[in-house]
């Protein structure tokens, strides 16, 4: 599991790995905002917790298609599924890859892009903690996303229908955890929630995602 | 006994391809699929590997002793040649990396990225894996292809090397290999006399 763990996230810095694609997405939107609400700093204060996580969300979908997609055209999906690792190890494995290569970046630069959005200095907290409870969810329920949709040419589409459902519940505590952070009121409830969200599709998705990779090798 | 068949049934995408298909592989033995293109050879090979249940029958193997190996080579093009084969050799988690690498002569090529590799090259990583992955019974879809007169008489020289420690091989070709003494198993008699697989929904199991 560490091999292919370390075979994902080789693949993902070397040429045309997509590595740093979510950042630069995540940098676009940060600086556009601003330009299309206007620089009042005030107005920009409150969008901000939303668009932050909008704007990670958003980032977060753009390299989902390509989790099981390349491993699936040259083959490499058919030799996993015949190795003696289980196909839901499989699957929690890309996610935490996916995870590392696309969220982890947005996460540590996310103190830059909210200080772009003049968030409130008591929403920083709020925000990282907010993104590294929530941005799990993202990745595991993308994994099951690109499972359903291995098979599919140009499937990124369907994808992203398929899974912006299942991202709202993160996206709406996560945004409200860091928009109370930032009106310094309390913000355990949403923490909690967005916790126990990431939590259950840990537990439960990689299980779905096999059964569905299972059913698309045929 | 490696691989045991009995009384299988096979469909592809709603199709019944095969009926009643019985045979046995033993070990040191090669068995070459023969037939007409669409008569189920990948399927078959497929099915055995574990990739899509069979309609009806039985397929006895040990645990975890069949390798596959399909049309595609499973090959990485921004890893090196050896990061590629170190790959599948920590997931099988077995074989020796060097002797792979020299059997199918890679050695030279070790450090060059998979994706400026010919296609010949390319499949003779594909085939080097299966080396790697340490397991006794070799599943082969049209193994010789893109292979040169050279790079098939290397790998005709690993499949009876393997079969001489007691590995088996079965491999679906049109053309004759040499394995010293292959059987043959034509899949044309056990053709689908019901082409429909009936009520057969794949979508839903």
């Amino acid at each position: 599991m560490r091999a292919l763990l370390l075979r994902d996230l080789r693949l993902a810095i070397r040429a045309g790995g997509g590595f740093g694609l979510a950042l630069a997405f995540f940098l676009i939107v940060v600086v556009l905002v601003p330009l299309s609400v206007g620089p009042n700093s005030d107005r920009l204060a409150i969008i901000a917790p939303g668009m932050l996580w909008l704007g990670a969300l958003l980032a977060n979908l753009l390299s989902l298609d390509r989790m099981f997609a390349l491993d699936w055209e040259d083959g490499s999906l058919d030799l996993l599924a015949t190795s003696p690792m289980p196909l839901e190890a499989v699957a929690l494995i890309k996610a935490l890859a996916h995870w590392i290569t696309t969220a982890l970046p947005l996460i540590l630069a996310a103190p830059a892009f909210a200080l772009m959005l003049n968030l409130p200095g008591a929403g920083y907290t709020g925000l990282l903690i907010s993104l590294l409870l929530g941005t799990p969810a993202l990745s595991v329920i993308g994994s099951f996303g690109a499972a359903l949709t291995v098979g599919l040419k140009r499937g990124g589409l369907l994808l992203s229908l398929l899974v912006l459902p299942l991202y709202v519940p993160t996206l709406i505590f996560g945004a409200e955890m860091t928009r109370r952070a930032a009106e310094t009121q309390e913000y355990l409830t949403p923490m909690l929630m967005l916790a126990g969200i990431t939590c259950g599709t840990i537990a439960l998705l990689p299980f779905a995602s096999a059964a569905v990779l299972r059913a698309n090798l045929r | 006994m490696v691989l045991q068949v009995t009384d299988l049934s096979l469909a592809r995408g709603g199709v019944r391809l095969i009926e009643g298909l019985s045979f046995e592989l033993a070990s040191g033995q090669a068995m070459l699929v023969r037939g007409p293109n669409g008569i189920g050879k990948t399927t078959l090979l497929r099915t055995l590997a574990g990739l899509q249940p069979p309609l009806t029958g039985q397929i006895d193997a040990e645990e975890d002793s069949l390798a596959y190996a399909g049309h595609l080579d499973g090959v990485k093009p921004t890893l090196t040649v050896a990061e590629n084969l170190r790959f599948w050799a920590a997931v099988f988690g077995g074989g020796d990396l060097e002797t792979a690498l020299r059997d199918f002569a890679l050695t030279p090529l070790r450090d060059r990225p998979a994706g400026q590799l010919s296609a010949g090259q390319k499949r003779r990583l594909g085939l080097a894996r299966l080396k790697v992955t340490g397991r006794k019974t070799w599943l082969l879809d049209e193994p010789t292809v893109s292979l040169d007169a050279e790079a098939r008489a290397l790998f005709e020289a690993a499949v009876k090397a393997h079969l001489a420690q007691g590995g088996a091989v079965l491999a679906a070709t049109h053309i004759d290999l040499s394995f010293g003494a292959a059987d043959t198993l034509d899949l044309t008699p056990y053709r689908a006399t019901s082409p429909i697989a009936g009520a057969f929904d794949e979508a839903l199991l």
